[in-house]
């Protein structure tokens, strides 16, 4: 805390960039589990209407800024704001995608009980789940091409469509906002297509996706601003500006170019396997 | 009129069963989402160590009234809460252990002050707290029909009994009230706490509830019973359902069936068997129960240990005539129309040779003369198929993957039986140079 207090804060008026437009701006936030801070004073302002990836290492705190954002897991200090206003006022235009380990893929519910659960803020407490909301869920599931799954148990589901399922439940909530957390983790080309598919209809709708994002050969495809994050903020703004060498090997301290050279001589010993 | 026999059951065994009933449908309940969650453990430990506070508290305010009791057991419950967390860091254990600590020498702790406590009150016996009284709760039952369903019947009944049905109906709206928080709360509780019902305001409703079940049901039933309840009715209907609102209702219903058998068998059977005295109910209430568990994992149709050894022969036996016709396919392909099946079994991979002949013929794929095979029309068509896709995936684990053609055979031979759709190629040959079946539909 003394640390924080030693570097004079502008306050948020201040900063030309703040707007209350912004679907999401965070400033000077610090989160810590058990005293080792994970994020460091990280000021952020996320552009409406545009698609995000939140890039860096394992360990940079790119969950734990998702979830700190959400309120999932308590800030140290700094704050968070959604079009200018706290969480708990601008919570119904907010969406969430949790990573797909995060859950119990075994638990009996089906994939249109699961998207159903997207619309529980709006159904309200103590409410049953009727027709119109099944039926909402069931557009939502179309959309991902998993109309004919409806019903199945969850864990009868590949990877791919039980993230797709993630996604049409995140969709039904009809949000301005979303974070999701890896929703490309690990998922089969057809549905890598179809999500990044929906994050661009999302965009065309004026909506704003702050994603996750492990695969740095599709960020500057996929995305149109990018977050560079290892503790602190690397660099954040538009990709054709930001994402450069320089800023990925500050990111990634150097381990990017060693993990290049690695994956190059496994190549090539693999080509000299095959010649012989 | 009443009849003797009759007006017997009803004064002897009429309360000790609804107990019973209440005490394993209000338990199964609740147990479904401690199943779910992996904390059957939270239930084990909250039902023991709360026995301490119910003592200190009928210590404190000589009254057996069930505010007290919970006020006595919520305590035990916080305290027990904060010890777990100190053992766990203090004594770097993981957590299991910890629980596992506190909660047992609670327990014990209990079981140590309820003797003290029954040297001066004759109403508290230490013996009950592992296996209840069930049989202690009878009442004088009038001798007519109407004065059974009566006001002062109502007046009749034990305090244990009555605490047990509002805890049951309690426990009921409960579960119907919160059905949809308590399962997005329980799977994902990250989700929940963003769609403004907390999860962990939800957990902490779920272990007062479980607390308050353990609590009501400790004097009649004990602590046996409760545990065995929290876990094996929810265990049993998660093995025959995939559906939680189907699996709710056949743990209410396996719990109750639980009771009432084993009820029956305590109190009837050792009678009729010429045994000298019953059994105690609850001990033979929680071996149903848990007989019930074992018979669901035996015999259930989706997760029971037949179905799958079904599941698995029939699937062998697909794999065996896909690699037959394969076989043959390639005999006919290099100019042996008609294989023998001593030329054939060595390169199968199965047991019994004959009966996957049999079956093939059965389904018309092939046919046999003497000692030798042919593959039909149909046979032939299907042969194409696998051999199909057993080339495409050799090739596409060439191109797409780097190995090596001669490592590609033994890994093709297994992608060829996957139900996936075959690689995406038009490659008219294989890594080996071998013709690729043209697709046949």
């Amino acid at each position: 805390m003394t640390l924080l207090q030693t570097q004079p804060r502008s306050t948020l008026d201040a900063r030309p960039e703040h707007s209350a437009d912004n679907p999401l701006s965070v400033h000077a936030m610090t989160v810590a589990y058990h005293r080792k801070p994970v994020l460091w004073d990280v000021d952020y302002d996320a552009p409406p209407g545009s698609l995000v990836a939140i890039v860096g290492p394992n360990g940079a705190g790119k969950s734990t800024f998702i979830k700190a954002c959400l309120g999932l897991i308590p800030a140290a200090a700094g704050t968070v704001e959604f079009w200018g206003k706290p969480y708990k006022h601008a919570r119904a235009d907010i969406g969430y995608v949790p990573q797909r380990e995060s859950v119990d893929w075994d638990f009996p519910v089906s994939a249109l009980d699961v998207v159903c659960m997207g619309l529980y803020r709006k159904i309200g407490w103590f409410k049953p789940i009727r027709k119109a909301h099944k039926a909402a869920a069931m557009e939502s599931l179309d959309r991902m091409g998993l109309a004919d799954y409806a019903h199945r148990q969850i864990a009868q589901l590949s990877g791919g469509q039980q993230q797709r399922v993630f996604l049409a439940r995140a969709l039904v909530q009809n949000a301005e906002l979303y974070f999701m957390d890896e929703p490309f983790a690990g998922v089969d080309a057809a549905t890598e297509a179809a999500i990044i598919e929906v994050l661009r209809e999302l965009r065309s709708q004026g909506k704003t996706v702050i994603v996750v994002h492990h695969d740095l050969q599709t960020v500057p495809t996929y995305f149109d601003h990018a977050m560079l994050l290892n503790m602190r903020i690397v660099a954040a703004g538009p990709v054709s500006e930001i994402f450069t060498d320089e800023n990925l090997n500050k990111t990634y301290g150097g381990r990017l170019t060693l993990l290049a050279e690695a994956s190059e001589a496994v190549a090539r010993a693999q080509q000299g396997q095959s010649t012989k | 009129m009443i009849s003797d026999t009759l007006r017997q059951y009803i004064s002897f065994d009429l309360f000790p069963l609804i107990s019973a009933i209440c005490v394993a449908l209000s338990c199964g309940l609740i147990g479904n989402h401690l199943v779910l969650r992996r904390q059957s453990m939270m239930g084990d430990a909250i039902s023991h160590a709360v026995l301490p506070g119910l003592v200190a508290a009928f210590l404190l305010a000589s009254s057996r009234s069930p505010m007290v009791m919970f006020l006595g057991a919520g305590a035990s419950a916080l305290v027990t809460v904060g010890l777990i967390e100190l053992v766990k860091r203090l004594g770097r254990v993981e957590p299991g252990a910890a629980m596992g600590v506190v909660f047992s020498v609670m327990f014990a702790l209990g079981v140590l002050m309820l003797e003290q406590a029954a040297a001066d009150h004759v109403d508290l016996d230490a013996d009950c707290v592992l296996y209840g009284q069930l049989e202690t709760l009878f009442f004088v039952a009038p001798t007519e029909w109407n004065q059974l369903f009566s006001v002062g019947t109502l007046n009749d009944i034990p305090t244990q009994v009555s605490t047990l049905l509002g805890l049951t109906i309690l426990v009921i709206i409960f579960k119907v009230a919160l059905h949809k928080e308590l399962r997005i709360a329980s799977f994902d509780p990250g989700l929940a706490t963003t769609q403004g019902i907390h999860a962990g305001l939800i957990t902490v409703l779920l272990m007062v509830m479980t607390a308050a079940c353990a609590v009501a049901s400790f004097e009649a039933v004990g602590s046996i019973l409760v545990i065995a309840m929290l876990i094996c009715p929810a265990s049993t209907a998660r093995l025959c359902t995939d559906r939680l609102s189907t699996q709710i209702k056949l743990s209410a219903l396996f719990a109750i069936t639980a009771a009432v058998i084993g009820y029956i068998l305590a109190s009837f059977v050792p009678e009729m068997l010429g045994m000298p005295s019953s059994l105690n109910a609850a001990g033979m209430i929680s071996v149903v129960a848990g007989s019930m568990v074992a018979l669901a994992a035996i015999v259930s149709p989706s997760h029971g240990l037949i179905a799958k050894s079904f599941r698995q022969r029939s699937l062998r036996k697909t794999v065996a005539i896909e690699d037959l016709i394969g076989l043959l396919y390639r005999a006919k392909e290099t100019g042996t129309p008609r294989s023998t099946i001593s030329s054939i079994a060595p390169a199968m991979n199965t047991k019994d040779i004959n009966q996957v002949i049999q079956a093939s013929t059965r389904q018309g794929l092939v046919t046999q003369t003497n000692n030798s095979l042919e593959l039909t029309g149909a046979g032939q068509a299907a042969g194409a198929k696998i051999i199909r896709r057993h080339r495409l995936w050799e090739g596409y684990l060439v191109d797409q993957a780097n190995i090596r053609p001669d490592n590609v055979h033994d890994i093709a031979e297994q992608l060829e039986h996957l139900p996936t759709d075959e690689p995406d190629s038009d490659t008219q040959t294989d890594p080996h140079g071998r013709p690729v079946p043209p697709h046949s539909d």
